[in-house]
């Protein structure tokens, strides 16, 4: 089993969404989250006073596939959050030791 | 604005009892009110509750931060109901009764707890003869006392615990709000003047001198500024040069928030802020226009000119915003508005239309300047720019009144009661005497605002502990918080 973990622009969420689901992976953990990367943040001016925000918002999904899908769920991923413009976020695939369905008490691939 | 303060009987017992020799019987008997005077003056004095609750509070509480939005509200909210309980008791009389030797300065007592006062007892409007029910007068008046205080307190918005506030608003209101309301506003009377005036004018050649001393008694039972021939048509000088130089002197004696200039201090809603602004702009009509105390063609000038200095100054303030920063903001445009509005008030029933324009774009622009650049370089945190909005636009529009009311410029220029006609405008003795009482304004409130403060520090402080501050003032203050999602 991988972890995928991948920081995407929000408006892009659906699209990722729908192609995972295509691929036939069922549930994602999405988080609205802050940060930043290469892309630089934007100037917001009230009055006389000026603030550099840095960190934009962004979206993670966090989504457990089998070790034999993660490649697919890289790809789709890649495919539907990429616009081209800098902004458009990370994929980061780490492996998972274990997982339990609690309503069932199956376990890893079966649980996922 | 000159206002008349008491009674038209009592204007004219002075003049007659004075002059000794005096018989004025048709001005002795009482006039009675227009019912459509009555129903805009009860209509406009319940327009400018409106600019404070909900206007001003919205407008100030969408620019703090989340944390203090409560804080914010309820200081505006407790500001009007104190304010008007004080009114009542003592306000009034100390604003609008003769003061005795202090008259200069302040009024009296004697209609502490609104002594003497009854439906049937009037207060003259600007026209001789024509009165208002006094009732009416003083909830106009209480509405303007009570939006001042709570316009002070933008400035120290975020820092300042409300136990303070507490304090700080009776005094004030007491110490300098009242005295400057009575200094610019107080004076005898359309029907005191002309009456004194018909006497010289009518008095045998033995009965001059005497008839001339009557007429100096009744010209000097004024405030100072209304001695001097002040021109405030609704407050410029009492209401925002009074309240924008105590919120600078206010920023300065409390202190910077925690975090200033480190920190990012947005705005939580500038949604509300508009919202807030776009009240203040219908309730600054019954401001205005009801300044004029009649429904008459004053009102309705008074009316389009806080239209139209408002308009401009919101637009002057977005274009310099854009030629100097690259985008106009809502934030900007909703600040020129009430710079606009603020720059109008004292010539929004003497200047012309086009005049009124002028003012609002020369406000919009230097109130940017003074909120931006000029503010950051002096470094002081006056939060909700009090200052830069309120006592420049105030000091503009005072200034700009002395200018704009010439006819020559399209103003209405000053009536002259003794003559019964709109005297020979003095341009430069106006715009002195304008200066002159900015002057007065800014000494008295400054340093009044500087002491009063220094007192309530002494007695309950003025700030939170710094971990209170940083927690917001909704709990620390309130126990409760704005949103709860």
């Amino acid at each position: 089993m991988k972890l995928v973990t991948a920081v995407i622009k929000p408006f892009k969420l659906e699209e990722v969404r729908t192609a995972l689901t295509d691929l036939g992976l069922q549930g994602m953990t999405v988080t609205e989250v802050k940060g930043y990367g290469r892309q630089k943040g934007h100037t917001e001016i009230y009055r006389g006073a000026e603030y550099t925000v840095s960190f934009l918002p962004k979206i993670k999904i966090e989504v457990v596939v089998p070790a034999n899908t993660v490649d697919k769920a890289v790809e789709a991923i890649v495919r539907t959050a990429r616009t081209g413009q800098i902004g458009d976020g990370k994929i980061f695939v780490s492996p998972i030791e274990h997982a339990v369905r609690v309503r069932t008490g199956e376990t890893d691939d079966s649980a996922i | 604005m000159i206002f008349i303060s008491f009674g038209r009987i009592g204007a004219v017992m002075l003049a007659a009892v004075l002059a000794g020799v005096l018989a004025t019987p048709a001005l002795a008997q009482a006039a009675v009110p227009n019912k459509g005077d009555t129903a805009w003056m009860l209509t406009a004095s319940a327009l400018v509750l409106l600019m404070t609750v909900p206007g001003l509070a919205l407008f100030y509480g969408g620019l703090v931060r989340t944390k203090n939005m409560l804080s914010m509200l309820m200081q505006v909210f407790f500001t009007v109901c104190a304010v008007s309980i004080i009114w009542v008791i003592y306000g009034y009389s100390l604003a609008f009764s003769e003061g005795g030797s202090l008259n200069a300065f302040v009024g009296g007592f004697s209609k502490a707890f609104l002594a003497g006062i009854t439906p049937e007892t009037t207060s003259e409007t600007f026209t001789e003869g024509v009165v208002i029910p006094e009732y009416v007068y003083i909830c106009f008046q209480m509405t303007f006392a009570a939006i001042t205080p709570a316009l002070v307190v933008g400035s120290m918005a975020e820092r300042m615990k409300f136990s303070a506030i507490v304090l700080f608003i009776p005094l004030w209101v007491t110490f300098v709000y009242f005295p400057i309301a009575h200094m610019v506003w107080y004076w005898a009377g359309p029907g005191a003047t002309v009456a004194a005036a018909k006497a010289v004018a009518a008095a045998a050649a033995e009965g001059k001198a005497a008839a001339r001393a009557a007429q100096e008694v009744v010209a000097a039972n004024a405030g100072l500024a209304s001695q001097w021939g002040a021109l405030d048509f609704a407050g410029g000088t009492v209401v925002h040069v009074n309240s924008g130089i105590a919120g600078l002197m206010g920023a300065l004696l409390v202190g910077k928030r925690v975090g200033f200039g480190r920190e990012a201090m947005p705005p939580h809603s500038l949604t509300m802020t508009l919202i807030g602004a776009a009240l203040l702009w219908v309730g600054w009509f019954g401001f205005n226009a009801g300044s004029a105390l009649e429904a008459s063609g004053t009102a309705a000038l008074a009316m389009l000119n806080t239209f139209v200095a408002t308009a401009a100054a919101a637009l002057a303030w977005m274009l310099a915003e854009k030629m100097t920063k690259g985008k106009p903001s809502l934030l900007g445009g909703a600040s020129g508005a009430v710079a606009g509005l603020v720059a109008v008030t004292p010539a929004s029933g003497f200047a012309g239309p086009m005049g009124a324009i002028v003012l609002g774009l020369l406000a919009g622009v230097v109130c940017m300047f003074m909120c931006s650049a000029i503010k950051n370089a002096l470094g002081y945190d006056d939060a909700l720019d009090v200052f830069g909005v309120h006592c420049v636009g105030g000091i503009i529009g005072a200034i700009g009144t002395g200018l704009l009311a010439a006819p020559m410029l399209g103003g209405t220029g000053v009536f002259d009661y003794a003559a019964g006609k709109v005297g020979e405008y003095d341009m430069l003795g106006q715009v002195l005497t304008q200066a002159k009482t900015v002057l007065l304004t800014l000494l008295w409130s400054g340093v009044g605002t500087a002491i009063l403060l220094t007192v309530v520090k002494v007695l309950v402080g003025l700030r939170p502990g710094t971990d209170q501050e940083r927690e917001g003032l909704d709990l620390v203050d309130h126990g409760e918080r704005a949103y709860n999602y």
